[in-house]
């Protein structure tokens, strides 16, 4: 059904920290990997060993590059993004078939792929290139926030979290329950003023970002260091010889 | 935003289809028997291959039944109904006009309402996504109704009405274009509201995700030349438009000139819907690098 809960009882989603992501795409494989062998149809790769590959990721890692306004060091940002699972879902209120649909009790937003006609409407709908449809289907991908992780009791306790949070070997990925102002990712986004993506499009995304931090300034060097006294003039000894021998080659 | 074929026939024809069935509805003309015959099977077949040319744009066009359950939400679930009843509603009309001679007024004033409202529907597709500033306007709707309109008129053989909607229909399209072209700037969306990284400084695409293609760019990345565009705008308005125009004004309407009229407008109508999608940015190109006047990421297949 594409008309979006009035409130749901849980809010599920990631902490994205962009002062932590390293960008080395390994959460992209991970998810890859659990998504193609379980939620739906596999994510397909066309031409995966020819000139021009394409394939369907519900996950992409961005790099860009910050100038500073005041100057100083140009500051690179690694920056993974997936669905944000946004309250105000437009990719599901144009969805003429119900395939794609917020669920009432925990805010997934997910696709039904045996209603979805495959039109693209929701793709063209997210202002985030969130959802990629598979050429090999024809119908449409999306994270899923590992729902078929996160509540799976065969799994053991600690891999009952999305792929990619699991994965990510610098932390820079978190995930919990929005609704409740006692979860660790309500506190991460408090603590270190986590933002929306274009918030200006209305769709109040759950996912939030974690601003990086500025780049350290060098300290001022003392006027008088030129003057200094080198601590070394020349080498004696081994070294003495070693440089020697390296002259004469 | 990718100019797909099937979608620039499909709204075309449709929409002259949709177009020409509304006047037919409001009995203009007031045809019977043959003549009636003639002008609703252009009517159908315009209107009903346009849909038809649609379902090749779907992935999994066997489901497309599944497209009528959502009307309460989604202006595509609301096309798909409208489209079915106006043409059920003016097939009994013209049924009854082909083979009785009768002229059911009531039924074709229906007919003609859904006929407007489906082009009016089709149109709110696009209107309605934020995420596309140049089509996320009242104009929208405005722009493609006066279109499909007046290539109805002219099609109906309406000199009067076909004039006057060519000319609005001229001056629509001309607003829509200006207008346009200042709506993504006018909205706010940059690299730095996309990225949340506004607040430290200006930001730039260092590394897109990755090396080739994908759906996103195929689909929503696409970049016109802005020379290119404003040719193809120039020769769009002289086809669709300046021509039709001064045929339906200076020539005496007969089905032969409403024909020659009608392929020059259809000619000038696809180039135009072409430019709709071509010159339509998404802000999902903010991702991908797209800043004023820089095209977003394109990988480089020259190998
Ligand atoms: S990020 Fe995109 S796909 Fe995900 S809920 Fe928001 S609008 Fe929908
Ligand atoms: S592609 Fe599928 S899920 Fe998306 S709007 Fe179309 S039918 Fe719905
Ligand atoms: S939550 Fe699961 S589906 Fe979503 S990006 Fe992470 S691994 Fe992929």
């Amino acid at each position: 059904m594409t008309r979006l809960p009035e409130t749901t009882q849980k809010k599920l989603g990631l902490v994205i920290d962009l002062d932590t992501c390293v960008g080395c795409h390994a959460c992209v494989t991970a998810c890859k990997g659990w998504n193609t062998e379980n939620y739906g149809v596999p994510l397909s790769d066309t031409g995966a060993y020819g000139s021009e590959p394409v394939g369907t990721f519900l996950n992409r890692i961005h790099s860009y590059e910050v100038e500073p306004t005041g100057g100083g060091c140009s500051q690179t940002v690694h920056f993974p993004k997936s669905c944000l699972h946004c309250e105000d879902a437009p990719c599901v209120t144009v969805c003429p078939t119900g395939a794609s649909y917020k669920r009432s009790e925990d805010g997934i937003v997910l696709v039904n792929e045996d209603a979805c006609i495959g039109c693209g409407l929701c793709a063209w709908a997210c202002p985030y290139g969130a959802r990629e449809l598979d050429l090999a289907a024809g119908v449409m991908k999306k994270c899923t926030l590992c729902v078929d992780r996160i509540y799976n009791e065969n799994l053991p306790e600690e891999d009952r979290v999305p792929a990619c949070v699991r994965t990510c070997p610098a932390g820079a990925r978190h995930f919990g329950d929005f609704a409740d102002p006692e979860s660790n990712v309500s506190k991460l986004t408090a603590e270190r003023g986590g933002i929306d993506l274009m918030p200006e499009q209305g769709t109040k995304p759950v996912n939030k970002y974690l601003p990086p931090r500025p780049k350290d300034q060098m300290k001022d060097m003392d006027v008088l260091t030129p003057l200094i006294e080198p601590v070394c003039e020349e080498p004696k000894g081994f070294l003495a010889w070693l440089d020697k021998r390296l002259e004469a080659l | 935003m990718h100019p797909a074929p099937s979608v620039i026939i499909f709204t075309v024809l449709s929409g002259l289809g949709f177009g020409l069935l509304t006047f037919l509805g409001l009995g203009l003309p007031e045809a019977t028997g043959w003549a009636a015959f003639f002008y609703f099977a252009a009517g159908f077949a315009l209107a009903v291959g346009g849909l038809l040319a649609a379902t090749f744009h779907l992935g999994n066009p066997q489901r497309a039944l599944k497209a009528f359950t959502q009307w309460q939400t989604s202006w595509l679930s609301r096309e798909a109904w409208l489209s079915t009843a106006a043409l059920i509603v003016l097939g009994v009309y013209a049924f009854a006009a082909v083979f009785f001679n009768a002229s059911i007024t009531l039924l074709g004033w229906l007919g003609a309402f859904l006929s407007l409202a489906t082009v009016v529907a089709t149109a709110m597709i696009y209107a309605q996504l934020k995420t596309v500033p140049r089509w996320n306007h009242w104009l929208t709707p405005l722009h493609l109704l006066t279109i499909s309109l007046a290539g109805g008129a002219m099609l109906a053989q309406q000199t009067g009405a076909a004039a006057v909607l060519l000319l609005f229909a001229g001056a629509v399209q001309i607003f829509h274009w200006v207008l346009g072209d200042r709506r993504f700037e006018e909205r706010g969306h940059t690299i730095e509201t996309a990225t949340g990284l506004g607040d430290r400084g200006k930001a730039r695409l260092f590394e897109p995700p990755h090396t080739g293609s994908n759906y996103l760019l195929k689909e929503m990345a696409f970049v016109v030349g802005r020379k290119h565009a404003q040719k193809l705008r120039l020769i769009s308005f002289v086809a669709m438009i300046v021509l039709p125009l001064v045929i339906v004004v200076l020539l005496p309407m007969n089905p032969f000139t409403a024909v020659i009229a009608t392929l020059f407008y259809l000619a000038g109508a696809f180039a135009s819907r072409w430019l709709f999608f071509a010159e339509a940015q998404h802000v999902v190109s903010l991702y991908y690098g797209a800043s004023g006047s820089n095209p977003p990421y394109q990988p480089s297949l020259s190998r």
